[in-house]
């Protein structure tokens, strides 16, 4: 009785803030400009399958980079001493306090033909390298845009893995490829899971960066919508319903993820 | 050269420009049981972190069987740990967790079966294989802890406090169980512990500890019989621990009076402590005693009655199988040998008996 009562704003702010646009998301996707129901924009969604398959593949790759790059990270951080572990969370935290349209922009200018970059590698004599207007560009914007959601997870799951594990591992016999392997992956893999999600659903969905940062060939799922919405061939219907094929899938990628994170947990004896 | 197992070396360890051990120098001797006896954070478990390879000493060398070992890494030392703090692996069950020496040492998954089975046994933990650690009683966990470490047969095994959460029975019983599997294997065990109760009972030899230095070592019977100093026979059992004044040899003063006793060797009318055990203070009529005074408080202990009786400023002691009424005046007697004369500590020595002492003889029992 008493707990209902106490959930009564979260029930109200979840039921304003994400229940009612869901419904509203799937009445404009089932509907046509007229307000009748109609499949037709679901199943026009399948002309944009190349898009979709883009965007799901460059946010792949952007999420293990991230993992790649934050793992190792993570657990040094986490084995800091406690001031210098403050200092290092604020570092990663930094870069988010700038407007990320404002970060893309400074990526612009140094990936140009003509930018920093290309500018250094050419006293070098090489180059000028197409940098800008890739898919290459594109991954390293989300990259840099999403590692510290990756980071913070994983920083505090391994906070969390007491030292005293570490040594048990050791004293009975483990190197340190032993500890990191039955110790230290099997007790980060919440965090894993966690990071992946974060960094994979924001960047699957991306939009303007990869516009900034992948010329007109680039475009991804969240270019499409905006587009929909916002651009020219104004259709907020289609858009509605490339949302909602965008969330179907995203939630069939993550239950995937971790149903198989968790047989893997199961299975997981040294 | 006698046979030792491992040996310290003027091991000296800081933590923060804080010493906490100050030039250690200890001998172990192969397949001996012997405990590490001292007061909370005196640097019981840093001695055997030092031994096990997790802390690094600013000074001084480890030798196992004569070999310096400093920079030999925890993973490559014949050693295992029970630590205080059990350290299970919260991701895996019972039998993965005893299992885990094993596998890392590449033994056939059947001969772990065997093993690890027997150990769990051996343990009071059959049956508990698939269970989850997380969901154990701190005295199962302990459990598991043991069985994890012993199950590797290791030539030593260091034992950081492994019973401390477990309740009074099950704790005699593994006190039985380990000396007995200590016994029958021949590993040579560092025990540590707060318990002077329990050092006494198990070991061979027993180290008393303070603040990171060696006080005393020797057989427990040593240890009891002939303390070097108040601090070590007020922390081995309960002691009356008096001021008092060598006027010269076998003539002791103290509590107002003149005491024949059977030390000598100290410099006329020095000062120095007198320690005497409870249960040597016998009750007698008052008219035929040295020490008068009236009982203030009798506690039934299961054997014998704890009285203290309020004489010549100090609050003494007793433990007789007779019990006086509370109110009564009483005398108090004591043969000449169970006076135990010791040099007089330095200040701060004394102030930690006056402040904790019956404190840290309750926490040994009840914990
Ligand atoms: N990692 C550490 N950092 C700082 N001080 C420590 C550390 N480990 C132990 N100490 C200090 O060293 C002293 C001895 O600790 P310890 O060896 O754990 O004592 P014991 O096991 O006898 O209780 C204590 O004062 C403790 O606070
Ligand atoms: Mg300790």
């Amino acid at each position: 009785m008493r707990n209902k009562v106490l959930s009564a704003p979260y029930l109200f702010w979840m039921v304003l803030f994400t229940v009612v646009p869901l419904i509203l998301v799937a009445y404009y996707a089932l509907t046509g400009a007229d307000g009748g129901f109609t499949l037709k924009n679901v199943s026009d969604v399948r002309q944009f399958s190349g898009v979709i398959f883009r965007s799901v593949w460059l946010a792949v790759i952007a999420t293990l980079i991230c993992l790649v790059m934050a793992y190792p990270l993570a657990y040094s951080m986490s084995r800091l001493r406690p001031q210098m572990q403050r200092v290092a969370l604020l570092m990663v935290m930094l870069p988010m306090w700038i407007n990320f349209l404002l970060r893309t922009y400074a990526w612009m200018t140094l990936l140009e033909n003509t930018g920093l970059i290309n500018q250094l590698l050419g006293l070098l004599g090489i180059g000028p390298l197409q940098l800008i207007n890739t898919q290459g560009a594109v991954v390293l914007g989300m990259v840099y845009n999403y590692v510290p959601f990756m980071i913070l997870p994983l920083y505090s799951v391994m906070t969390k893995i007491d030292q005293g594990l570490i040594h048990a591992a050791q004293d009975l016999g483990s190197n340190t490829l032993g500890v990191f392997v039955n110790v230290v992956l099997p007790l980060s893999m919440p965090g894993i899971t966690t990071g992946i999600t974060m960094v994979f659903v924001p960047a699957v969905s991306t939009f303007a960066i990869s516009r900034m940062l992948g010329g007109g060939q680039n475009l991804m799922i969240g270019d499409l919508i905006e587009l929909q919405f916002l651009g020219t061939s104004y259709n907020p219907n289609l858009g509605s319903a490339i949302s909602m094929v965008l969330m179907v899938l995203v939630l069939l990628l993550m239950s995937a993820m971790n149903q198989y994170a968790d047989e893997e947990k199961e299975g997981m004896i040294i | 050269m006698e046979n030792y197992i491992i040996s310290l070396r003027g091991i000296k360890v800081q933590f923060d420009d804080l010493p906490v051990l100050k030039g250690l120098d200890l001998d172990i001797r192969d397949e001996e049981f012997i405990t590490l006896l001292g007061p909370s954070g005196c640097g019981k478990t840093t001695t055997l972190r030092i031994m096990a390879g997790f802390a690094e000493a600013s000074e001084g060398d480890v030798f196992f069987e004569g070999v310096r070992i400093n920079d030999l890494p925890p993973h490559k030392r014949n050693v295992n740990t029970i630590f205080q703090k059990y350290a299970l692996f919260p991701h895996l069950n019972v039998y993965q967790n005893v299992e885990f020496g094993l596998k890392i040492k590449k033994i056939p998954a059947a001969e772990r079966k065997v093993k690890v089975k027997e150990m769990l046994e051996l343990v009071g933990l059959g049956g508990f294989e698939a269970r989850d650690v997380n969901l154990l009683s701190g005295g199962q966990q302990q459990r598991v802890a043991i069985a994890r470490a012993l199950v590797n047969q290791p030539r030593v095994l260091l034992l950081d406090e492994p019973l401390g959460a477990l309740d009074l029975k099950l704790r005699k019983e593994m006190q039985t169980e380990l000396k007995r599997i200590q016994q029958s294997t021949g590993i040579t065990f560092i025990y540590v512990t707060h318990d002077q109760e329990e050092a006494l009972t198990m070991s061979d030899r027993v180290v008393v500890m303070k603040d990171g230095e060696i006080l005393q070592i020797g057989t427990p019977q040593d240890i009891y019989n002939e303390p070097v100093n108040a601090f070590v026979a007020d922390f081995i059992g309960e002691s009356n621990i008096v001021p008092g004044v060598m006027r010269r040899d076998f003539l002791v003063e103290f509590a107002n009076n003149a005491f024949r006793c059977v030390d000598k060797g100290f410099e006329p009318d020095q000062l120095v402590d007198v320690v005497i055990r409870p249960e040597d203070l016998r009750i007698v009529a008052a008219d035929e005693a040295p020490l008068t005074g009236v009982v203030s408080s009798v506690t039934f202990k299961g054997v014998h009655y704890e009285m203290m009786v309020e004489s010549a400023g100090h609050d003494w002691m007793v433990h007789s199988t007779q019990a006086s009424e509370v109110g009564e005046f009483i005398g108090l007697t004591m043969s000449p040998y169970d006076i135990h004369i010791m040099e007089r500590m330095e200040d701060d020595s004394l102030d930690w008996i006056e402040g904790e002492s019956s404190a840290s003889m309750e926490g040994g029992h009840a914990e």
